[in-house]
This record gives structure tokens, C-alpha cells and sequence, in this order.
């Protein structure tokens, strides 16, 4: 007994011992400049000056000011209708894109698990889109959505789909659709590529099961490939998910400073360095690690859920 | 120990003692449209014969908007890999703090330069930045065009929505289907303030925020002059100049595909080199006036300026650095290469500018009664004030409410921006 406790903590130290160097570096590029973000959240702190801050509680989220009239004003992120409109942006962004996305990578997934001549060449030229940086891409679809000189207008106006040349990333109603576009265009080969390593793990006994027992194709798909992928569906749903509600670059890029695209990073970023609002731009930071906290424990606890039910 | 230290420092102190006037690595940051990157590295390769110091130019993005964040967030990280900013003209106040005040090394040149540039660079009695070229505006015009349709040069905004729209129509009957009367900046960003600013200012409705702090703009002149602008997106201008910067409408102009243009003079000998289409067929005239009282042709002041960064490594070398490129022979140089406007007032009578670049001449009274931005009054809250002021326009031109109702929110944004004092 004494003997296996002991072997058991000298495990133990060396577990640690191994994780450490991991741990260190973690909270020097993750933890320290996350705790930072987050106490100049509730400071003053101006770019000019990083160190003069002053402790200010939460006024950077919410503050009620009485004026000596009587009036009271409410002041503060949360009630800000700029970064709500962020917020919704954000989310509206992040549902349709990733919808689409599933979907689409489905269908890519399910052409390139069926078998037929130079396979192996199509997966790789499916996931050119996603290998390009995004900074190329949205340079590139910002040149093909010119209004005057773009591709995608000259396309359109020759099959006769539209009569004038559409601005796309100027005007309010398309500038999300051309964000979208690219999004999709970008990260749906992303989709198909963990959608497919799941249809590959997939035993082919259930589908020659399937066949013999003539079931038609549709139920098979409904009934026994779907629940069957679904774990991992989840997971590249739930990733991509994460990843669309910090949407950066995309919008950076293509439209900027565009008050119908301005995503919580934008919002973020703007406050940071432009304004001179440093702490602001803090707290909008800490609110939207936040979001993406909450929703991935949620999304963990979904999962675990479901675990001790199905298994 | 010691005894190593010791014979260290004697060592290093004996390479620094050894070598003649070392010569230094610097880097410049600067983010200039057109061929504007070409030229500095010309101006910078004659600086690097007579120096033997060696510059590295860091490209930028164009948008000021964009530079001007990195470049906040290099000075607030201490960044030593940069020496000097160029910087524009709105910047003075909100970088103030991390440049190195040229006062003293600049006492010998400054009186060569316009006063009002020079004041406008001038922080708290620093001077944090030398200005190397300045910026006012010009209404591009194709003289052919007017000329084929008996058009005369436009006396107002109205006359020119008219005259762009006649040329337009005809020519697009005459089978030009890809013409637009008039493009200008309309993307939301610093450009689309300057832009906005001309129309309010040129149709008596102030300049947002007064000399004195007051913040005017929601006033009937000033919503009359952006609906009217909200009136040429999608008639004589297309839709897609919401989102145009500099370089986007000059694409549609110089292709020959507009009738007018509001753009910077760097454009001018753009469309004058070899294989412009527009080549000899277009002119520079002043921005017209508005209507109403008070009404006057007005002018953005814009410029660039060098500024040398606080955590620079060699200050010395990089304030003689700054002084080249502003020398009365480079801002020369670049007028006569790239038609920038010269910030030294003798060289507006110089006679090569006059005989190769016969626009600069023309240009000093245009610069002379430019309108400046409210920089020296938001101090470090201008750029919010600029942000607030481009979406309340470009909201107004893509139909998002009335110019009216924008106005009366962006007055409740700017009075609250302002709080007790700016």
C-alpha cells in the first residue's frame, strides 16, 4: 500500500514536472495578456500611457450619472447601442455562415466519399480555399466584387441576371451577403474535410446490412449516416461556431468600418487603437472572451449530457 | 568578474572612439498613395549617398485610418524598430506625447514653411512633426467632354450635378455605357470626412466643430448639403462610391470613365503619365461653393508630415533624416516627380514647378483658404469625433435616415463626446 502511494506520487510530480513547460507558456501568451485585458477593463487607461490607469469599477460597462437637473443618464458598453448592433452582427454572422457551411460541407463531404477516378486529386483542390490566408482571400474577393471593374458584376450583367452593377461592399443590404460569400467560399472545404474523416471511420457492414434488407437510399442517409456522424459533426460545428463569433480579418478587410458588418472584434479593436478609449475597447474584449466561455462550457456540458445518455 | 566587465566596456568604448560618424540603419513608415512610395525612396537613395546612414521604407495601407492604428499601437508598445512617422496632417494632438519635439533642431528651416502648417504641427509649443508636402483638393474635370457638349465650368454644386448628368446621358447615348458624371470618397473612413466637410463648409453649414469648441454641426445648411450629396449616389455617381477610397475612384476616372472627380493633386500627374488614356484631356479647377448664406468654395486642408518616434535608437539620425526629406530641394523634387504641393512658400514661385507642373502655382490660393479639420479642437477625441461624423454621413448617402435626423443624433453623440471641455 505504502509502496503504490509512493509510486503513485512520483507520478504525479513527474506529470507535472512534463505539463510545466506547457503550463509557463500558456500563461505567458494566453492567461497574462487575458488577466491584463482584463484589468484595463476596469481602468482608464489611455494607448498613451499604459501604466497611468486609473481603477474605475465598472464604469466601462455600465455607469448611471445624475445630473444636476434630475436627469439621469445611463452610460456604459451595456448600453451602447454600437456594440449591440456588434453583438448582432456577430451572432447573425456567425449562425447564417455556419449553417450554410454544414450544410454545404455535407453535401462536398458525401460527392467526395464516393468513389470514383482522380479522388484524391479533387479533395486536395477542394481545400485550396482554405489554405489561402484570409487576408489574400478578402483582398482578392474585394477585387472580384468591384463594382466597376469586378468579375462577379461582369458576370452577372452578361447572363442578364441583374441589370445595373451592383456596389456590393458599399451598400447596407449586400455588404453582409459579400461577407458571407467569402466566408463560405472560405471555410466550407473546412467543413467538408471533418465531415469526410468522419464518413471514412463509417463500418461498411451497416450499409451492405442496409442494402440487403432494401432499405432506400434516403433513409439509409437519414437514419444510419447521419446519427452515426453526428459526434463529429458536433464537434466541427461547435469550432466553427467559436471561430465565426470572433470574426476579425474577413471584415477588416472587406469592409471596413462599415456599421452593418462591424463585428465584436472590429467594435473591439476600433475603441483599442483608433479612439482614444483603450480601456473601453478592453472591456469589450473581456465581455466578448466572456461570451465565448460561457458558450463553450455550455456546449461542454451539452456534451456530456448526451454522452451519459447514449453510451 | 569585474575585471571582464571592465575590459568589456573598454573594448566597446574603443570600437565607438575608432569609428568615424557610424553610420546607422533607420526605417520610415509611411503609407503614400499613387507613385508617392517611389518618389520617397528616390529622395531617400540621394539621402543615403550623402549620409551613407541606410533607410528601410515599411510600407503601409493607404487609409490613414488604418495606419493610424498601427501606429498608436507601435508608439504605446515602445516599438524601437521604427524611427520615423510619416504623419498626416490631423495627428499632431493625439501623438503628441510619444514624438520627439523638433523645436530646437528645425529652429534654422521652419520660417521657409506656411505658418498655418507649421502652427498646426505645434503641440503645447512643440513642434512634433516637419511637414513635407500639404494637400488641398481639386475638382478633376474632362475638358474634352465639356468642350464636345458646350458645357461651361460648374459655378455651384447644382450647376455641376447638372453639367456631370448631361455629359453623362449623352455620352452613354453615344454608346460610353461604363461613364459616371462624378466620383469622389465616399467609403466610411477619414476621406469621406474631408469630402463631407467641403460640402457642409461649402454651403455655409460651419465645420463641425468651431475654433471656439462648440459643436455646430446640426444646423439646416449642413443637412442640406449632404442631402444633396445623398442626391448624386446612384444618378451621376455609381452606387459602388460608397465604398470608394482615393485610389478606387482615381481607377474609374483614369480609365476615362467620369466626367468629374473630387481627388488629392497627387492624381494629376498620375493622369498626365505615359499611357493614361485621359492623358491632355482633363483640367483642375477649384471645388465650387454651395448655396446659401455664407457659402464658399472650400477646400480640405490634408498633408503629410515626418515625425521621429520617442523610442527611436538614433534620434540624432533620424532628425537629419527628417530635415532631408523636407529640404526646399526634396519637397522640389517631389513636385516636379509627382505633383505633391510643396509646404515651403518660395517654391510656389519657383520657376521649374511653374514650367513642368503648371498646376502647383494655381494651387496656393486654394491651400491658403483650405478648411482644417477640428483635430486642434477634439485633440486626442478627434478621430471618435471623425468616426461619428463619416457614419452620420455615409449613413445620410446609403438612405439610412434622413440627413436631418443623422445630424440631430451625431450633435448628441459629439456634445457627449465633448463632455465638460474637449
Amino acid at each position: 500500500m505504502q509502496a503504490r502511494s509512493r509510486l503513485m506520487r512520483q507520478r504525479v510530480r513527474a506529470a507535472w514536472l512534463f505539463l510545466a513547460p506547457m503550463l509557463v507558456v500558456l500563461a505567458a501568451v494566453a492567461g497574462w495578456p487575458l488577466l491584463r485585458t482584463i484589468y484595463f477593463s476596469f481602468t482608464d487607461t489611455s494607448l498613451a500611457d499604459l501604466e497611468a490607469g486609473r481603477w474605475i469599477g465598472f464604469a466601462n460597462y455600465f455607469s448611471v450619472l445624475s445630473m444636476p437637473s434630475g436627469r439621469v443618464l445611463y452610460d456604459g458598453l451595456l448600453v451602447d447601442p454600437a456594440w449591440w448592433r456588434a453583438v448582432w452582427n456577430t451572432v447573425r454572422f456567425a449562425v447564417i455562415s455556419v449553417t450554410c457551411e454544414t450544410v454545404l460541407g455535407m453535401i462536398v463531404a458525401l460527392v467526395l466519399n464516393a468513389e470514383f477516378p482522380g479522388r484524391g486529386f479533387v479533395r486536395a483542390a477542394v481545400l485550396i480555399p482554405w489554405a489561402i490566408p484570409t487576408i489574400v482571400s478578402a483582398k482578392m474577393w474585394q477585387w472580384m466584387l468591384n463594382d466597376q471593374f469586378g468579375i462577379i458584376n461582369d458576370v452577372l450583367l452578361s447572363l442578364g441576371l441583374i441589370g445595373t452593377k451592383i456596389a456590393w461592399t458599399a451598400s447596407g443590404d449586400t455588404a453582409m451577403v459579400a461577407v458571407l460569400i467569402v466566408d463560405i467560399w472560405k471555410t466550407t472545404p473546412f467543413m467538408a474535410l471533418l465531415i469526410l474523416a468522419a464518413l471514412q471511420m463509417l463500418p461498411r457492414e451497416i450499409y451492405e446490412v442496409a442494402r440487403i434488407d432494401g432499405v432506400s437510399p434516403w433513409r439509409v442517409s437519414w437514419k444510419v449516416t447521419l446519427p452515426l456522424i453526428r459526434p463529429a459533426l458536433m464537434v466541427a460545428v461547435v469550432f466553427r461556431g467559436l471561430d465565426a463569433l470572433r470574426i476579425f480579418d474577413l471584415i477588416y478587410v472587406l469592409t471596413p468600418n462599415n456599421a452593418h458588418t462591424k463585428s465584436i472584434s472590429v467594435f473591439a479593436r476600433e475603441n483599442l487603437f483608433e479612439f482614444d478609449k483603450f480601456a473601453y475597447g478592453s472591456a469589450a474584449s473581456t465581455l466578448l472572451f466572456l461570451i465565448l466561455a460561457l458558450l463553450t462550457m455550455f456546449v461542454l456540458w451539452l456534451g456530456r449530457v448526451r454522452l451519459d445518455r447514449d453510451y | 568578474m569585474k575585471f571582464f566587465h571592465a575590459l568589456l566596456a573598454f573594448a566597446v568604448a574603443a570600437v565607438l572612439a575608432g569609428s568615424p560618424a557610424r553610420a546607422v540603419d533607420l526605417s520610415i513608415v509611411s503609407g503614400d498613395t499613387g507613385n508617392g512610395l517611389k518618389v520617397l525612396r528616390d529622395i531617400l537613395d540621394q539621402y543615403e549617398k550623402k549620409s551613407g546612414n541606410k533607410v528601410t521604407i515599411i510600407p503601409m495601407p493607404t487609409s490613414t485610418t488604418d495606419q493610424f492604428g498601427q501606429y498608436r499601437l507601435w508608439l504605446a508598445a515602445h516599438n524601437s524598430d521604427i524611427d520615423v512617422y510619416q504623419t498626416d496632417v490631423i495627428w499632431a494632438p493625439q501623438l503628441a506625447s510619444q514624438l520627439v519635439d523638433l523645436t530646437a533642431a528645425t529652429k534654422d528651416v521652419v520660417a521657409a514653411h506656411f505658418p498655418s502648417i507649421i502652427q498646426s504641427q505645434t503641440v503645447d509649443g512643440k513642434l512634433v512633426a516637419l511637414p513635407i508636402f500639404t494637400d488641398a483638393p481639386a475638382l478633376y474635370y474632362r475638358k474634352d467632354l465639356l468642350d464636345k457638349y458646350g458645357a461651361k465650368l460648374p459655378g455651384s454644386w447644382s450647376e455641376l450635378a447638372a453639367t456631370a448628368k448631361l455629359v453623362m446621358d449623352k455620352e452613354r447615348e453615344a454608346g460610353h455605357k461604363d461613364i459616371w458624371g462624378f466620383v469622389f470618397q465616399g467609403n466610411a473612413y477619414e476621406g469621406l470626412t474631408c469630402d463631407a466637410l467641403e460640402w457642409v463648409m461649402s454651403n455655409g453649414g460651419g465645420q463641425i466643430v468651431e475654433p471656439d469648441g462648440t459643436v455646430s454641426i446640426n444646423n439646416p445648411q449642413a443637412a442640406a448639403a449632404l442631402d444633396m450629396a445623398k442626391g448624386w449616389v446612384g444618378t451621376i455617381a455609381p452606387p459602388g462610391v460608397l465604398a470608394y477610397q482615393e485610389e478606387e475612384s482615381r481607377g474609374v476616372w483614369q480609365t476615362g470613365n467620369a466626367v468629374f472627380m473630387r481627388n488629392w493633386p497627387y492624381a494629376y500627374s498620375l493622369g498626365e503619365s505615359e499611357g493614361s488614356p485621359i492623358k491632355g484631356k482633363f483640367d483642375v479647377t477649384t471645388l465650387p461653393p454651395g448655396s446659401g448664406e455664407g457659402a464658399r468654395s472650400a477646400a480640405t486642408l490634408g498633408g503629410w508630415n515626418l515625425a521621429v518616434s520617442k523610442y527611436s535608437k538614433n534620434p540624432e539620425a533620424s532628425i537629419e533624416l527628417v530635415k532631408w526629406v523636407a529640404s526646399p530641394e526634396m519637397q522640389k523634387y517631389r513636385a516636379l516627380k509627382a505633383s505633391y504641393l510643396p509646404t515651403i512658400q518660395a517654391l510656389y514661385d519657383d520657376a521649374d514647378i511653374a514650367r513642368e507642373q503648371p498646376v502647383i502655382p494655381r494651387w496656393k490660393d486654394v491651400f491658403l483658404n483650405a478648411v482644417p479639420r477640428p483635430s486642434n479642437e477634439a485633440k486626442v477625441r478627434y478621430n471618435e469625433v471623425s468616426n461619428a461624423f463619416w457614419t452620420a454621413v455615409h449613413k445620410t448617402l446609403s438612405g439610412e435616415g434622413t440627413a436631418a435626423d443623422n445630424l440631430a443624433d451625431l450633435e448628441v453623440t459629439l456634445t457627449k463626446l465633448k463632455g465638460a471641455a474637449w
